[in-house]
């Protein structure tokens, strides 16, 4: 294949394969460039048409060439940089995601700044000069390898050197400044509230994190983001070798390839002479320009200029082969054929007002570009350049730097000199641009719109012809704009379609609207360092490494690791647990209960606020003694249970349930701030400074007796629901003799950095069997002890819990008591927490199963009774049983129920939910 | 990313706050003497505005005070705020 | 009698030139919440050596740190062992105070160094420019996914106080983040 290589460029020479085949670019190419400099034209295959698709733009509004490459399931070649020995294939049809993890390490960074400037071209450098002069903090954020916008694609100079020589030479000073940074490679892609805006760093394979996430916070933001071009909707404009003027002009002197040989230039403006005359220079054959003016530009040398016409066909399948021109106002159409393997579009500029958008501004139609540029917005923005349509250079470097400045005085910096912006030569003022959206036609089957989503005129005018009028349906109903990249060509271009087949006026319609990201960004990338083992804290107690040691599985609650069962060798979970669970009903366990919420609350009000609080009464509380209690929200509904302990008139502890800790603290703080500041109260959470060792069964106070020597242990020393400072294993400890199993039980509470010398002291004593969290909750479940968000679900109150003990009758008021009275609380079909025993003892029932009152399914929809909330194999009862919520539950002691189970119906008998002990009878040992 | 502006601890994330609803919802004096449908209406009745409306907000993740902003829902914006107690 | 261990106390502490990150284990802290305009607010400070910060975010250093956690909640820091409980009960008198032992509740991961700022950037959505948060600031945040009192320190030094159940978690985030700083060569 010929190089198309313009001859003297350098370049450090760089391997690389595409769809199996190997070639040779040069440093500095993209994919697409060393692909267009090895003359391969066609890339892709669309998705839904499987029409052969080329390189139709130099960065990222490329619709057509998608490639695959390593665990990168869909890139763009014209942003892809060219890796020594990069494999990459064309992607045809859609994107797959890749088989293999990432196995990247991808990071982010939080930043603020006085003024962020977006876009490192003429405007956006001249704005980040002028704002750092002030002494403003600065950051400028540009996507591309080279800055400097536009000019590496035109060849501009700025003060007498090459555009790209100034801006890199501009930019190198700016980041010198300590309070500028500049970040290169980076695409800012959303815009978000109070000026929060997040970009993409691509560092690359070798830097420590391959691609950075900028979380960046900016006291003003200058967007000067540049416009791009836009393309035509004629007949078979998807050709390979149909490409945009500017984007071909881009790889001449950018990368120094030549995208064709013979071209022909479609244009409703100024601006693709220029790309022409780039192009001749570089040996490509201006065959013809086209232009839909009636009143066409200077010519390249040689190039025939065709004013008033229009393209109406691309001839060749694979490729272009001949360009097909025809006088625009002509009824009988005068068609003539051009050879050429390249054609080049200019349908005008669309600002790039992506970001603005998102920003929350408005859009303004602008009749002399034919495009939409920003209007009002209310956040702290600025655009300057081209994307608020300057596009001139000059233009663009004066409104840049006034803008900057704007921008620091704005965010309070004096603007003590006015910034010099550089020289440039002197432009011709352009010609007024025609606006021409569409070459009519009588079949615009090939008239394409959206190139990656192979949406064409006529799918769209399919869709106004079938009543739609917006183009937000129009989008959804045709696709057009929801590919990769959305919309970036196709958007504004649909837009004018509609209005075309609906004969309204383009500024009538407006965009869609844009959405981030406006480039696309990985997850992996998203994610940060969020992942895997980072992916959520994970919270240990200070017995972690015991458990890990001893080779405990975890169990989840919330974002805490609690050891769930210890098994021996050769044990299942089943007889792991099987085990414990004896150990503690025979003899003694212990598990680490250090999870558990603890709130220290002081006040000479503690009593009167906790008694507003709970359900119950703990102002009685006598010092040294402890309650159980239960909280309610105002609805009534059961929020969360725990001990409350009474260590002086005017200090508690409280306990929470393991995942509500956080939320009760609040709930307290809540009530206190807003309703109760004349509450004299403070709350403050202790649960991470102490370890909680929870001991329990029959022999569990000779285990005491021995650790606590001082400590008189007998049942009338020591009775059920009181607590004593002492000392255990040598270890200052508050000891509370309370239980969640029904046996004899304590908790040991020390110090979190002596927890784990209290753990290896109980079992040092060599009698103690450590259970973990599943054994717990059979042990409770067997007692019928609910547990607050497994056995409770928010809709759940004391009463139907069988708790109406727990709800104080004497207090004039508490949270939830009012709803005590509502009818809906008191009405006989509520669900009551209630046991079930399958009639096969050995059925473990699945939690969340449901429960019907019949053998036999009736016809849909079938009424449930309620649900399975807990479900355990008992080595007491020698058997499954399983506590439910079920409607009207109480009254149907006895009865038999069934729980379908795919096919079958499995039948229990409803028992009470205590279904051990229920005298309380071991509890005292 | 909203930033709240905390009356205490200044502009943060609103990633630090949780949401505590409308304002000016105070706990009834004397809930036992409110019609079932009184009470309904405090436990289950919320205005949902567009445009400028009084909400709470708790800073969870800072110093954690309440306090009370007037925002506007279709916009974010935040135009004042108090604080509670 | 087995040793006290702290959350941290399998942590190596890695130091560079640049960075130097290390467990500060069995700080004494308190909790203390009063007033700030009451009496007893008056006493704790003099029987402190330093009056306590009522500006938000800042932090007093006199015998103990006193770090102002809101607007009448402090955190008080003092070495380890010191008996701070007792000298506020005792400086309180019967006033209406909470004074709560939470020596174990955080621990404190110091974290050093010139690129000590970066490293925190990475989680800490606070602005940490020194003109912003120089010492002597302090800050009830996040950091990572975790809720830490982030305190600045003379010479680009800080001080997470990060809740003992989350360090671990923590010590890891910032280990991986740190090796930018420390010279790990990517995966």
């Amino acid at each position: 294949m010929t190089s198309r290589r313009m001859t003297g460029w350098q370049g450090e020479p760089v391997r690389f394969r595409f769809d199996g085949r190997d070639y040779e670019g040069v440093r500095g190419d993209t994919l697409a460039s060393a692909l267009l400099a090895n003359g391969v034209r066609t890339v892709a295959a669309s998705p839904a048409l499987g029409r052969p698709r080329g390189i139709y733009a130099a960065w990222t509004e490329e619709p057509n060439a998608l490639v695959r490459y390593g665990v990168e399931p869909m890139a763009q070649a014209t942003t892809l940089d060219l890796a020594e020995g990069l494999d990459a294939t064309s992607l045809r049809g859609r994107g797959r995601l890749s088989e293999e993890p990432d196995t990247g390490r991808y990071d982010a960074v939080y930043a603020h700044c006085d003024v962020l400037v977006v876009g490192a071209g003429p405007a956006g450098i001249a704005a980040a000069t002028a704002a750092a002069e002030t002494g403003a903090r600065v950051i400028i954020a540009d996507d591309r390898p080279i800055a400097g916008g536009s000019l590496p694609d035109t060849a501009e100079t700025v003060g007498g050197v090459p555009g790209a020589e100034w801006a890199a030479a501009t930019l190198a000073a700016l980041d010198d400044r300590p309070d500028v940074r500049v970040l290169s490679r980076t695409s800012v892609f959303g815009y978000y509230d109070d000026n929060h805006l997040v970009a993409v760093e691509r560092r690359g394979v070798d830097a420590y994190s391959r691609e950075r996430v900028w979380r960046i916070r900016a006291r003003r933001v200058v967007l000067a983001t540049g416009a791009h071009e836009r393309p035509i909707a004629f007949a078979g404009n998807d050709r390979p070798g149909v490409m945009l003027a500017a984007s071909a002009r881009a790889y001449v002197n950018r990368h120094g390839v030549l995208p064709g040989e013979r071209a022909v230039v479609f244009t409703t403006n100024d601006s693709a002479y220029a790309a022409a005359r780039d192009l001749a220079a570089a040996g490509v054959e201006i065959a013809a320009i086209v232009d839909t003016r009636e009143t066409a530009g200077p010519a390249p040398d040689g190039a025939e200029v065709l004013a008033g016409h229009v393209v109406t066909a691309v001839g060749g399948e694979e490729g272009v082969t001949s360009v097909t021109v025809s006088a625009s106002d002509r009824e009988d159409r005068d068609d003539r054929e051009i050879e050429a393997d390249l054609l080049l579009v200019s349908g005008g500029w669309n600002p790039l007002v992506h970001l603005f958008s998102q920003a929350g501004g408005e859009l303004r139609h602008d009749d002399g570009i034919g495009s939409f540029v920003p209007g009002s917005v209310r956040q702290a923005v600025e655009v300057a350049g081209a994307a608020r349509g300057v596009f001139t250079l000059a233009g663009c470097l004066e409104d840049g730097a006034a803008a900057g400045a704007r921008a620091a005085e704005a965010a309070g910096f004096r603007v003590e000199s006015v910034f010099e912006t550089p020289g440039t030569p002197a432009e011709e003022p352009a010609a007024p641009a025609g606006h021409l959206w569409l070459v009519p036609s009588a079949d615009y089957g090939t008239h394409f719109v959206d190139l990656q989503r192979d949406v064409t005129v006529a799918d769209v005018m399919k869709a106004t012809g079938a009543g739609l009028r917006s183009v937000e349906h129009v989008k959804r109903y045709t696709t057009a704009g929801t590919a990769h990249d959305q919309g970036k060509l196709s958007g504004v271009l649909t837009s004018a379609v509609v209005g075309h087949a609906l004969g309204l006026p383009l500024a009538d319609l407006g965009t869609t609207t844009f959405r981030a990201p406006y480039v696309p960004v990985g997850f992996a990338t998203l994610a940060g360092r969020d992942r895997g083992a980072l992916h959520d804290p994970v919270r240990t107690t200070s017995l972690h490494e015991w458990h890990v040691v001893y080779g405990a599985p975890f169990e989840n609650v919330g974002q805490w690791k609690r050891p769930w069962y210890y098994p021996r060798a050769g044990e299942d979970m089943e007889a792991a647990v099987l085990r414990e669970c004896h150990a503690v009903r025979t003899a003694v366990g212990a598990m680490d209960a250090s999870t558990l919420g603890k709130i220290d609350v002081q006040g000479p009000d503690a009593a009167e606020f906790l008694d507003r609080i709970y359900t119950n009464m703990m102002s009685t509380l006598k010092v040294g003694a402890i309650r159980y209690g239960v909280m309610c929200r105002p609805d009534g509904m059961v929020f969360d249970d725990g001990t409350v302990i009474r260590l002086a008139d005017d200090r508690f502890l409280v306990t929470t349930t393991t995942g509500n800790a956080a939320a009760v603290l609040d709930w307290m703080e809540e009530w206190l701030q807003t309703e109760w500041p004349q509450l004299r109260v403070y709350c403050t959470s202790v649960t991470e400074h102490w370890a909680t060792v929870a001991l329990a069964g029959p022999g569990s106070r000779d285990v005491l007796a021995g650790l606590a020597p001082g400590l008189a242990v007998d049942a009338a020393s020591f009775p059920f629901m009181t607590w004593r400072d002492t000392e255990v294993a040598g270890l200052a400890a508050r000891v509370c003799r309370i239980s969640f199993s029904g046996e004899l039980a304590y908790e040991i509470n020390v110090n979190a950095w002596d927890g784990l010398a209290l753990w290896e002291a109980v079992m040092g004593t060599g009698v103690v069997t450590p259970y973990g969290t599943e054994t717990m909750h059979v042990l409770r479940a067997e007692k019928g002890y609910p547990i607050v968000g497994q056995d409770t679900d928010g809709t759940v109150t004391p009463a139907d819990l069988g708790m109406d003990w727990v709800v104080s009758k004497k207090k004039p008021d508490f949270i939830g008591k009012r709803s005590f009275a509502r009818a809906d609380t008191s009405r006989p079909d509520r669900k009551h927490l209630v046991g079930l025993l399958p009639a096969d003892a050995g059925r473990l029932l699945p939690e969340g199963a449901h429960l019907v009152e019949t053998s036999t399914l009736p016809e849909p929809p079938v009424p449930t009774l309620g649900h399975v909330t807990s479900s355990y194999r008992s080595a007491v009862l020698d058997s499954t049983f399983a506590l439910a919520l079920v409607s009207g539950g109480r009254d149907r002691m006895g009865e038999v129920l069934y729980v379908p189970l795919g096919d079958e119906q499995v039948p229990v008998t409803v028992t009470s939910h205590i279904l051990y002990d229920p005298e309380g009878a071991r509890r005292d040992g | 990313m909203l930033l709240i502006p905390c009356p205490w601890c200044g502009p943060r994330d609103e990633a630090e706050f949780h949401y505590g609803g409308q304002a000016h919802v105070a706990y009834p004096e004397n809930p036992a003497a409110l019609s079932d449908e009184e009470w309904a209406r405090y436990l289950f009745f919320r205005d949902n505005p567009k445009g400028r409306f009084a909400e709470r907000w708790n800073h969870t993740a800072g110093c954690r005070r309440w306090f009370n902003a007037v925002r506007n829902t279709a916009t974010n914006e935040i135009e004042a705020r108090e604080v509670t107690a | 009698m087995a040793e006290r261990l702290s959350p941290l106390a399998r942590f190596t502490p890695v130091s560079s030139g640049d960075l130097r990150i290390a467990e500060i284990p069995f700080l004494t802290q308190i909790n203390l919440r009063v007033d700030p305009k009451s009496r007893a607010a008056a006493d704790i400070g003099l029987a402190l050596g330093a009056p306590l910060p009522t500006e938000p975010g800042t932090c007093a250093s006199a015998d103990a740190d006193l770090l102002w956690l809101g607007p009448d909640e402090w955190l008080v820091v003092g070495e380890r062992g010191r008996d701070l409980e007792g000298t506020i009960r005792a400086a309180a008198g019967t006033a209406h105070a909470g004074i709560t032992d939470v020596s174990a509740q955080r621990t404190v991961v110091a974290v050093e160094g010139p690129r000590s700022r970066d490293l925190l950037a990475h989680g800490c959505a606070l602005d940490l420019h020194p003109r912003v948060f120089g010492p002597g600031r302090c800050a009830q945040t996040m950091l990572a996914r975790a809720q830490v009192v982030l305190a600045a320190r003379d010479g680009d030094a800080f001080r997470v106080f990060v809740r003992s159940s989350f360090a671990g978690y923590l010590a890891d985030w910032l280990m991986d983040a740190a090796g930018e700083y420390l010279g790990v060569t990517p995966r």
